[in-house]
């Protein structure tokens, strides 16, 4: 069921991303200021958008499994988070390599926007040992998907603290009233979101298809009373 | 502070600028390549599971015919 359509999604995933990078490269304009650093952006700003969304899709998911108690939700929680926590980390990769070649830096401690972004991640670092650490099955899902809810509603309100505090010196491109990014630069900016958005939603599919088998796969060992159908991950919900 | 950090580091050259370009289009190519190798791996797993279940429900079919015609 959840494979359903994840042929066309991940042949559109790939057009996409392909087409993204050919503007990137042969397209999109050298900035200004940064030369071709700047190539960076196209790679690094979508892949912090579509981790803090994803993250705030999986609180909406853990809503839903809380008001009708559907594991399904809490599966669809889960992966919305493990798929951002993994663009998390190319993120924060991506990140420092930029500003090691725009900054002389790896990493700059007094930057609200770096920090936040840190501490986001390190709290969704949380989401897997939280899980890990209770046994029971129903309980499990309940305490992660209010996890889910609490840690999903501070992403936009650390998103809107770092708006408001003072920037050292990462940029706030949408934020400006003057300037910003002129239209040949958002084109490809907005390819490129495309194209992440994409690709966050194939891997879950395939993530959430992976998992459907693997259920299916242990509710038939059980019901032949197969060898090993006692065997279970404790960490990932089971998907049916 | 940023005059001091602009200072530090002024625009890269192209030639300079084209490693951390390339460095960090690979770190997120590499990233998705270790996500679907280890992808890869559960689905195999699966597969296997899914043959041992098989061969499982056959061979007790077989009993059970073998316990018919006695």
């Amino acid at each position: 069921m959840y494979g359903k359509g994840l042929r066309p999604l991940s042949i559109a995933t790939v057009a996409m991303l392909a087409l993204s990078l050919s503007l990137v490269f042969f397209y999109a304009p050298l900035d200004a200021d940064q030369g071709f650093i700047q190539k960076i952006f196209y790679l690094h700003v979508p892949l912090a958008i579509t981790a803090l969304v994803g993250f705030i899709v999986g609180g909406v998911f853990a809503i839903a499994h809380l008001r009708s108690g559907n594991a399904k939700w809490d599966a669809y929680s889960y992966v919305s988070i493990h798929i951002s926590v993994i663009f998390g980390v190319a993120v924060l990769v991506t990140g420092a390599i930029w500003a090691k070649a725009s900054w002389g830096h790896w990493w700059v401690w007094d930057e609200p926007t770096l920090v936040s972004f840190l501490i986001v991640f390190l709290l969704y670092c949380t989401y897997y040992p939280f899980r890990y650490a209770i046994e029971d099955r129903d309980r499990q899902a309940r305490y992660a998907s209010v996890f889910a809810v609490t840690a999903g509603a501070f992403v936009p309100l650390n998103f809107m603290a770092v708006r408001m505090a003072q920037s050292l010196v990462h940029p706030r491109v949408f934020a400006t009233s003057t300037g910003g990014l002129p239209g040949s630069m958002m084109l490809v900016f907005l390819c490129s979101l495309a194209a992440m958005a994409l690709l966050w939603l194939t891997l879950v599919k395939f993530e959430l298809a992976a998992k459907s088998a693997s259920g299916q796969v242990k509710r038939l060992r059980r019901a032949l009373d197969a060898p090993g159908s006692g065997a279970s991950s404790r960490i990932a919900p089971e998907v049916s | 502070m940023l005059a001091l950090l602009l200072a530090d580091a002024p625009a890269l050259p192209l030639d300079e600028a084209g490693k951390y370009v390339a460095g960090a289009y690979v770190v997120f190519v590499v990233l998705l390549v270790i996500y679907v190798s280890i992808m890869a791996s559960k689905v195999a797993r699966i597969e296997r599971e899914l043959k041992e279940v098989a061969s499982f429900a056959e061979q007790r079919k077989a009993e059970e015919k073998e316990e018919v015609s006695a």
